[in-house]
């Protein structure tokens, strides 16, 4: 069985699997209750300066969107930072690392932007023994209004400043948790870096409203008539969260900047896929919210057999093996040619990728009276639209044409490799001459 | 093919090669990959699970579903193996439908449960073909043990025990081992050589030595392995058979439904197999189900089951009920035979209506008889050949705690040992347990 032991930004842990900042990792009895079920380590939830307690609203703050089968796709919060004693979470933190020494645990934090409130925090976390701290630049909801959360993860001017003040105050090391909610994420991933951040962690929540309710014509979940924007999580989001966390692991200014994978995280397989795009460990929330504690288990045996498969001997032999394969559109090898094929044994005549690419695409299959369906090489622009339609596995693939072989959409043999920026199409090719 | 299902008496080759290859296919055959997916999927990841509590032994089914549904059968199959070694023979033998599949919180909720039975023989096989064994022998503990019986349990028993480091000799009376998983399960269930690939497969272990042609009286004495051993296991099954206590039991072509059921097993060429034009069952259990089923699977006309008591007493399963009346099986209920009578062998049997009452089940004086060349007894097997010194209640080998009879140093189980159902999963964790509690003793 392959060693899962992670290291990330020196902090140890028996796998890459940590519960992300939120309700599972609230408090003590949750957080014992994960690393019982095997949680390689936990974001705690985010912790706010002294004072008052935060207020939650008491109607529904989760809002879900589900497959026919009740499969929870994805799920919107409106509840805000933890809302209990900062003294009590802070002993209990205190409690929980002294019994669990060989698992991570990383305090949230969330406090207004100015100096003091960063310093005074800080200097209250040293006696926990707790591993680090990350700061929670992202939550879209709630707190953002007050000045904090979003609203400084939307400013990179704001994210460098605070990330110094942590640096300055504290010896822990330092992740930085980017929102989503922005135009371009390299920006704030830089200006953590600048601000000397050991790490970031991504994807926090997107600004969502999951779905109306048609009765009430009213925002889910409904308080009192009314709804907000809450921040939207769980598989539904991994596309969005792998896409940002490859733009921090290839950009030039950012490379080497360890990252914290989030963002739907549900299986083994997601998890293998953030980490070979660069991130260090994975951070999970929606799927231990969904499943219970229990499903890590799933997560650890089936990351185990990969390795093991793929003769990776630890999981940093993983990380960032895909990068390299994330290029820019205009590198893509455009004689690399394809064109799809139909298994008959395994077609079942269904007829979607017909549809799909009659009324959709390139009119590239052809329908026999007696539902065969067949490919027009010579139409076949090899979309992909008609494999992502097909209820059948493996039914319909593509086919790599060799060099030289004739592409009989084009009449044109095909050559090696060449993409845009030499393309005759491309003025920019031209100029360069 | 020289006989038809209407030859007369008992007699073989009564099919066509082909037909005798479809009747004895596998009566549920392997998920495609596909077909496992979309079932998995169905399954809810219960918190603390209904279906894993109605598992005799434990097997965690909703995370092995899970790891099914991403992708890692191997690693499900682990899951299964690590509670119960023979789980490639339970997803086939087990009665799901009245264990875990009967807990599933989907047959509550739609009548139709995640299909647990067919998705662990998805991931055992899938492990299993790769000739993976995926556990390690713990370094020798320099201990012995007797394992007595090669069935479900004393497999199971051997295997964890070995895995524990302890050197372990393993005899059984037959030629082969496996126990009922060789000669005891309906052969549409199991086809091919799975049983003794399972047992090949589970000695992969390493350190168990088996014997075969022994038993307790058969060149063996509990004596003497105790002596020899330092801890004893028997898990001898039930080897006696029933009588039927009706006139005319002698008559040739009345014999035992547990030993047609084993010459079919071990008998590759079905056309060699004979079997009677009216054939009767007499029994209720899942081994009167199996004979009756393959009876009529070899080519006999008419074949009834005739059992003493209600449907509701059946023990076996509503859809062992059914499959046997989709098969053509007759199922007759609250009569039991008088006598059977024959020139020589058997003709005819008179049976008579039952009647329960406070005074326990009588025959009614209103009889009748059915054609029958050949008639099967399956009603119940008993404990036999138990050494001496052992205490017996209940006509089972008397066990306290996890398999402890009341001589030291001597632990029974499976259908031999008294407690649980007579069931292959039954049986495995009886061995499993009672191999964990050999362990701990020859540690402590």
């Amino acid at each position: 069985m392959a060693n899962l032991q992670s290291t990330f930004i020196g902090i140890k842990s028996p796998n890459p699997f940590w519960l992300a900042s939120a309700p599972p990792t609230d408090k003590e009895y949750n957080v014992v209750r994960a690393f019982q079920a095997g949680w390689g380590g936990v974001v705690w939830k985010t912790l706010g300066s002294e004072g008052p307690p935060v207020v939650n609203v008491n109607g529904p703050r989760y809002g879900a969107i589900w497959g026919a089968d009740r499969r929870l796709l994805g799920l919107n919060n409106i509840e805000l930072i933890t809302d209990r004693p900062l003294e009590i979470n802070l002993q209990e933190i205190k409690r929980v690392k002294r019994a669990w020494k060989d698992r991570a645990l990383v305090i949230s934090l969330m406090v207004p932007c100015d100096e003091e409130s960063w310093k005074d925090i800080l200097k209250r976390l040293e006696d926990t023994e707790a591993d680090g701290v990350e700061l929670n630049f992202g939550c879209p909801h709630g707190m953002a209004e007050r000045g904090m959360g979003s609203a400084v993860g939307q400013v990179p001017e704001y994210i460098e400043m605070v990330t110094r003040w942590v640096k300055k105050y504290s010896r822990m090391p330092c992740i930085v948790k980017l929102t989503p909610n922005i135009t371009d994420v390299r920006k704030p991933a830089e200006a953590a870096k600048r601000g000397g951040a050991d790490a970031v962690s991504l994807i926090n929540t997107i600004n969502s409203i999951t779905s109306v309710n048609l009765d009430t014509f009213a925002p889910e979940p409904t308080i009192d008539g009314k709804g907000s924007h809450g921040g939207y999580c769980g598989p539904a989001v991994k596309p969005i969260a792998l896409h940002m966390v490859a733009d921090i692991a290839r950009s030039e200014a950012t490379r080497g900047l360890p990252i914290s994978g989030i963002g739907g995280v549900t299986t083994w397989r997601d998890a293998a896929e953030f980490m070979a795009l660069g991130a260090g460990n994975v951070q999970v929330c929606t799927a231990a919210m969904t499943y219970g504690f229990k499903v890590v288990q799933e997560m650890i045996s089936g990351l185990s057999q990969f390795m093991d498969e793929k003769g990776l001997s630890s999981t940093a032999d993983l990380v960032g093996r895909a990068v390299p394969n994330v290029t820019d559109w205009q590198y893509l090898n455009l004689n690399y040619v394809t064109k799809a094929v139909i298994d008959q044994d395994a077609c079942i005549k269904c007829g979607r990728c017909y549809a799909a690419c009659e009324d959709t695409s390139h009119q590239a299959i052809a329908m026999s009276n007696d539902r065969t369906f067949t490919v027009k090489e010579e139409e076949c622009v090899a979309c992909n639209l008609c494999i992502d339609v097909c209820p059948v596995t493996n039914c319909i693939t593509m086919r790599e044409l060799p060099l030289g072989e004739v592409d009989k959409r084009t009449g044109r043999k095909v050559g090696t490799y060449a993409n845009w920026t030499t393309h005759p199409n491309n003025p920019a090719a031209r100029a360069a001459e | 093919m020289t006989n038809s299902p209407l030859t007369p008496g008992v007699a073989s080759g009564r099919l066509a090669p082909d037909e005798y290859a479809l009747n004895f296919a596998d009566i549920a055959p392997r998920f495609a990959p596909h077909e496992a997916r979309v079932a998995a999927d169905r399954c809810y990841f219960c918190h603390d699970a209904p279906c894993m509590t109605a598992c005799p032994t434990t097997i965690d089914i909703p995370l092995f579903i899970r790891q099914i549904a991403t992708g890692t059968p191997e690693a499900a199959a682990k899951t299964i193996f690590s509670q119960n070694i023979l789980g490639g023979m339970c997803a086939r033998v087990c009665p799901t439908e009245t264990l875990c599949e009967e807990a599933c919180v989907r047959e509550a909720a739609e009548g139709k449960p995640v299909e647990i039975g067919r998705l662990q023989r998805y991931a055992t096989d899938s492990l299993m073909e790769k000739g993976v064994h995926p556990f390690t022998r713990a370094k020798a503990s320099g201990k012995t043990v007797a394992v007595v019986g090669a069935g479900p349990a004393g497999l199971a028993a051997a295997h964890r025990l070995a895995m524990k480091g302890h050197a372990v000799t393993v005899y059984d009376a037959r030629a082969k081992a496996g126990g009922l998983n060789e000669f005891g399960i309906a052969s549409y269930k199991a086809p091919g050589s799975f049983a003794a690939d399972e047992v090949a497969w589970l000695m992969k272990i390493g350190g168990i030595r088996v014997e075969t042609g022994k038993a307790i009286g058969k060149g063996l004495t509990l004596d003497a392995l105790r002596k020899e051993f330092d801890a004893v296991l028997l898990a001898v099954g039930l080897a006696g058979v029933n009588a039927l206590r009706a006139e005319g039991e002698a008559l040739k072509n009345v014999v035992n439904a547990v030993d047609f059921i084993a010459e079919l097993r071990q008998q590759p060429d079905r056309a060699r197999l004979k079997v009677g034009r009216d054939v009767v069952v007499i029994g209720g259990g899942m081994t009167a189900v199996d004979a009756a089923v393959q009876s009529k699977l070899l080519g006999a006309e008419n074949v009834t089951i005739a059992y003493r008591r209600g449907r509701e007493k059946m023990s076996a399963s509503p859809y062992e009920q059914e499959l046997a009346a989709s098969k053509g099986v007759r199922i007759l209920h609250n009569v039991a035979p008088v006598r059977v009578t024959g020139e020589g062998a058997a003709q005819e049997v008179e049976l008579a209506y039952t009647e329960e009452g406070p005074g326990g089940l009588k025959l009614s004086a209103q009889t009748f008889r059915l054609k029958a060349d050949q008639v099967m007894k399956a009603i119940g097997q008993t404990l036999s050949g138990t050494p001496e010194g052992l205490r017996i209640e209940g006509a089972k080998i008397a066990v306290t705690g996890a398999g402890r009879t009341s001589v030291a140093g001597v632990w029974a189980a499976g259908d031999c040992a008294q407690g649980g159902e007579d069931l292959t999963v039954t049986a495995v964790a009886e061995g499993r347990d009672a191999a964990e509690d050999i362990h701990a003793s020859l540690a402590g």
